[in-house]
């Protein structure tokens, strides 16, 4: 593949909505930023619905009656109608705002585990789940006495379905794995998944952090009870996330969070519940971020989800083949043309940490380290690597820039 | 060239790719390990006093990380013998960084100050001031 080749997207015109591109690094390296799977860059049309909130009509919501909280109320409430369109979900009551992924598998972790899971349970998750599930299950789990269970990763990074197939028995309870993962870039069968723990009578959950950023994402298609993902990494702010839910699911589900908002009528006596989905955002919620992901979710829109996935594809598929030039250079997961937009590698000799510092030094953000995946890093008995993940603004120049930097570093530990 | 690659300098290198006094000591007083969980970054340190029980005689360490970390602990492991216990625990992260003799990032800091928080909490534990089973650059002092 040639760098020069034709691109499905007009990236000179939508790199004019990130300014931040524009910055540059260091001594005047212009920034290259490959670090999107960490958190995404925002456009000005996000900036500026975030700022109108703020300058226009801040106020809190479902409280006052005066204009200014009407008009914030139904911006508010609208933002779950757009996002609920976005992932294919039947309606609002379907989405609730958390602060992010985290939080929504940990909102379901204790609003649904602590409450349905015990002896002789057991939770499914995959050997590559990031530590916001991994950490969450593992701890509900010994609380209440279930088991957990790790879906075999095999060599090419893919997961091993026979095995899947093995441990979601008539016990699992819950089955919570990963869709994209954020360091091998394998995509998982998520509907396969889904049938696999319905037929069993479990639920499953499953982690969009990466996949719905980067790729249309149907939840019904995909027939799972939960869904998560951060706004931080689709083009929206930090501080939001969402937590899909089925309807009948969430419904059956005990609260998350006591407070204001969730409730619907107190009385000295007893407390019952607000509608879906506010029964799960106690408090003020999360407004003016809630909002500005909704405008992330017309901004993706706008540019495609179609078009995003594919020029996505073409750069992972780029930067796999170039770094898969040299001798010295290790990739992990699935082949060039089979993965999510993220390249995890090690150059040999040289500690991932040292190279981030080096590779900065040239314009290049990336992260090192262990990417919240310590358990799948023990697999691949590395103690840390870097990760290039990209996004619909990267351009292949920028995929050279990352591995003509290299040298630099090679030269040094060389 | 700016901060990153600054780092990188001759001795840097020279202590990452040959570290003193890497390995264990038989005779040791104490032991210690710790971690760097943002970077990955292992160090045990192996420490033998002197008769007078609280200056140090030798020292011995093993590692797996980063040049910034294992350098360090290389060249403290030069810095140690004929310092007391007391002294060690007095070292800040300034030495370190003195030691070192190059700019360390800020995101790097922790990979540079691990060898120091080893040793200083071993001599602690040993003086029975501390109980620790594992350093964690994570953890404050």
């Amino acid at each position: 593949m040639e760098a020069t080749e034709q691109e499905p997207l007009d990236v000179e015109s939508i790199r004019a909505d990130f300014p931040i591109l524009d910055r540059e690094v260091g001594d005047g390296a212009p920034l290259v930023y490959l670090d999107n799977a960490a958190t995404t860059q925002t456009p000005e049309q996000v900036i500026d619905v975030f700022s109108e909130y703020y300058r226009g009509y801040n106020a809190n919501v479902h409280r006052g009656i005066h204009q200014l909280s009407q008009e914030a109320s139904i911006a508010y409430e609208e933002a779950h109608d757009r996002l609920a369109e976005f992932i294919g979900a039947d309606g609002r009551e379907e989405v609730v705002f958390t602060k992010n992924t985290t939080e929504s598998i940990n909102l379901v972790a204790y609003a649904w585990g602590l409450n349905e899971l015990g002896e002789g349970d057991a939770v499914v998750l995959s050997e590559m789940e990031h530590h916001s599930s991994f950490v969450t299950w593992q701890q509900i789990a010994e609380r209440t006495g279930a088991e957990v269970r790790y879906i075999r990763v095999d060599d090419d990074g893919y997961l091993d379905m026979d095995h899947a197939a093995e441990l979601i028995d008539e016990d699992a309870a819950m089955v919570s794995v990963v869709h994209a993962s954020n360091v091998l870039g394998t995509v998982t069968p998520m509907r396969e998944l889904a049938d696999l723990a319905h037929d069993n009578d479990a639920l499953i959950l499953g982690d969009g952090a990466q996949s719905v950023p980067n790729r249309p994402v149907d939840v019904t298609d995909l027939d799972v009870d939960f869904y998560v993902f951060s706004g931080h990494k689709m083009a929206g702010p930090t501080g939001i996330g969402c937590l899909y839910g089925k309807q009948e699911v969430l419904e059956d589900m005990e609260p998350f969070l006591y407070g204001g908002d969730m409730i619907r009528r107190v009385t000295f006596e007893e407390t019952t519940w607000n509608d879906l989905p506010w029964k799960y955002e106690a408090g003020t919620p999360l407004i003016a971020q809630g909002i500005g992901l909704a405008a992330a979710a017309d901004y993706l829109d706008d540019v495609g989800m179609d078009a995003i996935q594919a020029h996505e594809e073409r750069l992972t598929e780029y930067a796999y083949e170039r770094l898969d030039e040299f001798d010295d250079v290790e990739i992990y997961g699935p082949p060039a043309d089979d993965r999510g937009a993220v390249v995890a590698f090690n150059v040999d000799g040289i500690h991932a940490h040292d190279l981030a510092s080096i590779l900065n030094d040239h314009g290049v953000a990336i992260r090192a380290g262990d990417h919240c995946t310590q358990p799948l890093h023990q697999k691949l008995d590395i103690a840390a690597s870097v990760r290039a993940s990209f996004y619909f603004y990267n351009t292949m120049a920028e995929v050279d820039a990352l591995v003509d930097s290299l040298d630099a570093a090679r030269d040094i530990f060389g | 060239m700016s901060m990153g690659s600054d780092m990188y300098r001759q001795q840097i290198l020279d202590h990452y790719r040959n570290p003193r006094n890497n390995g264990e000591l038989g005779d040791a007083t104490f032991s210690h390990e710790g971690y760097n969980p943002s970077c990955g970054d292992e160090l045990e340190f192996d420490v033998k006093l002197e008769g007078d029980g609280e200056t140090i005689e030798r020292v011995a360490f093993r590692g797996d990380g980063c040049a910034i970390s294992q350098a360090s602990a290389s060249m403290l492991s030069q810095k140690l013998p004929g310092m007391t216990l007391a002294e060690v625990k007095e070292l800040d992260r300034d030495d370190v960084l003195d030691m070192l003799g190059v700019e360390v990032t800020p995101m790097r800091i922790k990979c540079a100050v691990l060898s120091e928080k080893v040793v200083q909490d071993g001599a602690k534990i040993y003086e029975g001031e501390a109980d620790v089973d594992q350093t964690s650059t994570e953890d404050d002092d």
